[in-house]
């Protein structure tokens, strides 16, 4: 699927929405989780320990996700420096906003900005994860791994990361970018993957629009949850 | 009307371009952008005055010559038109308008708004056409059955003009629209499905090799484009050119 120049644009922007629909699913999943927090405590311990010691999550799903994040980036990077260098010029009166969103405009912004948040939600628990589970060798899962009656520790870290009101806005702050970023991409990748009818692209705006919606506002409800009952 | 104009003036192909300011004087609202721009040039020319280069032909909307980028948008501040069907009407006495060439690496300026679209030209010679028997026993196109949607969706897409607006208008300066457009009139008939892979690969390749951009699907090509031709072509340029790709050898 590639020329005598390298990959050609359409198929970089079926591979990008490709990575993009795998994000979608494991964004999904992981706000579905994460809400577990919020009804069950022991339900969220339990899912936790099981995705962060299952060793097919650990050792096949979690670095797909990391190459499709990865992935995602790189192209986006790639393809925004393409598209500069295609017009070197730019106009001295240009009216975007008349013929297109904001958000479909803004994804190299919206992307950086998610980028960043990443940065800091890796700082807060993906790496202490792997400097407990692979560095300490504690797989146990436990608060206090001497003492087995002490309980899982994955819902008091969660609550404890937000008891920090800057951190807390800034989480809500990232989801609101997570947002208008999927308000457009979610839509966009199965244009993008060739996928488009008069029957169902309306309605796959419509999901787009409510998933770019709702799971921004499920992330952005349990921070909220956690900072005012933690 | 008097109007102020903010005119994009380059010398040639090499020369480095600036904005000028001019005045026009009497416009009639009735008139069309480009007979402003006619008055505009009668006057440089009586003041001895170089006059504003800028590409036109048939002035009825279907050649797809005229251009323009006007006050932020292609052809100006309305929709599903040509420059020369823009009237003065939509602008006020007393605007300060804004005159520049498409913008784009692959259609540089040649003088003043004049841009070489010659990259289009390319793209159609890469494959935007159906091999046909001209010994004079022609089959004719009636002897087979075509739905009649697929017709109307082929014939949709056969009236791009082949403009650039789409591409002056993408943030990304892509040509998408157009060479969907070009793919679909054929892919879409079953005279053009003989050649529609190679057609696809073909044409693709030769619009990144112009220096287009990618398409990062802002629809913005289809709200600008004159002949409303619609972003549902991209998407089958998408498909018609990834199954292309996976079945090549």
């Amino acid at each position: 699927m590639s020329t005598h120049e390298g990959m050609t644009s359409i198929v970089r922007k079926f591979l990008m929405a490709l990575s993009g629909f795998f994000l979608l699913i494991f964004l999904l999943q992981h706000c579905a989780i994460n809400f577990l927090s919020v009804i069950s405590p022991d339900m969220f311990n339990s899912v936790s320990h099981f995705m962060g010691t299952n060793p097919l999550i650990q050792f096949a799903m979690q670095p797909i996700l990391a190459f499709g994040v990865f992935f995602h980036i790189i192209m986006g990077v790639i393809l925004n420096k393409m598209n500069d260098a295609a017009r070197p010029i730019k106009y001295a009166m240009n009216k975007p906003a008349e013929n297109s969103s904001w958000m479909s405009r803004n994804m190299v912004i919206t992307g950086i900005m998610i980028l960043l948040f990443l940065g800091l939600h890796f700082y807060d628990f993906w790496i202490p994860e792997l400097n407990v589970k692979y560095i300490q060798g504690d797989m146990s899962g436990l608060l206090d791994p001497t003492f087995a009656e002490s309980g899982l520790r994955y819902h008091e870290e969660l609550v404890h990361k937000f008891h920090n009101p800057i951190r807390t806005s800034i989480y809500i702050l990232a989801f609101v970018f997570l947002s208008l970023h999927l308000l457009h991409g979610f839509q966009s990748a199965f244009q993008s993957a060739g996928f488009r009818h008069s029957k169902y692209t309306p309605m796959i705006k419509k999901l787009g629009n409510l998933y770019g919606i709702i799971v921004p506002a499920g992330f952005v409800f349990i921070a909220i949850y956690h900072f005012i009952n933690g | 009307m008097d109007l102020i104009l903010k005119i994009w003036r380059q010398k040639n192909k090499e020369a480095k371009g600036e904005l000028k300011t001019y005045e026009v004087k009497g416009v009639s609202p009735d008139s069309s952008f480009l007979e402003m721009l006619d008055v505009l040039n009668d006057d440089l020319v009586n003041k001895g005055d170089e006059p504003v280069a800028f590409d036109h032909d048939c002035r009825e909307g279907i050649c797809g010559m005229c251009s323009l980028y006007i006050n932020g948008e292609a052809h100006g501040p309305d929709r599903a038109i040509t420059t020369c069907q823009l009237h003065m009407r939509k602008f006020k006495d007393g605007d300060t308008i804004y005159i520049e060439p498409w913008r784009a690496a692959a259609f540089p300026v040649v003088k003043d708004l004049v841009v070489d679209r010659s990259a289009f030209d390319r793209i159609m010679a890469a494959g935007g056409f159906v091999s046909v028997n001209t010994s004079g026993n022609t089959q004719d196109a009636n002897a087979l059955p075509i739905p009649k949607d697929d017709a109307d969706k082929a014939f949709d897409a056969a009236t791009c003009i082949g403009c650039g607006a789409c591409v002056a208008s993408c943030k990304n300066a892509s040509a998408m629209l157009f060479v969907s457009a070009k793919v679909s009139q054929l892919a879409l008939l079953p005279q053009g499905r003989v050649e529609a892979e190679r057609r696809a690969i073909h044409m693709v390749e030769q619009m990144d090799h112009e220096g287009f951009g990618n398409c990062t699907n802002t629809g913005a090509c289809e709200v600008e484009c004159p002949k409303g031709i619609s972003l549902e072509n991209i998407a089958r340029l998408n498909r018609e050119y990834l199954s292309a790709a996976i079945k090549a050898e």
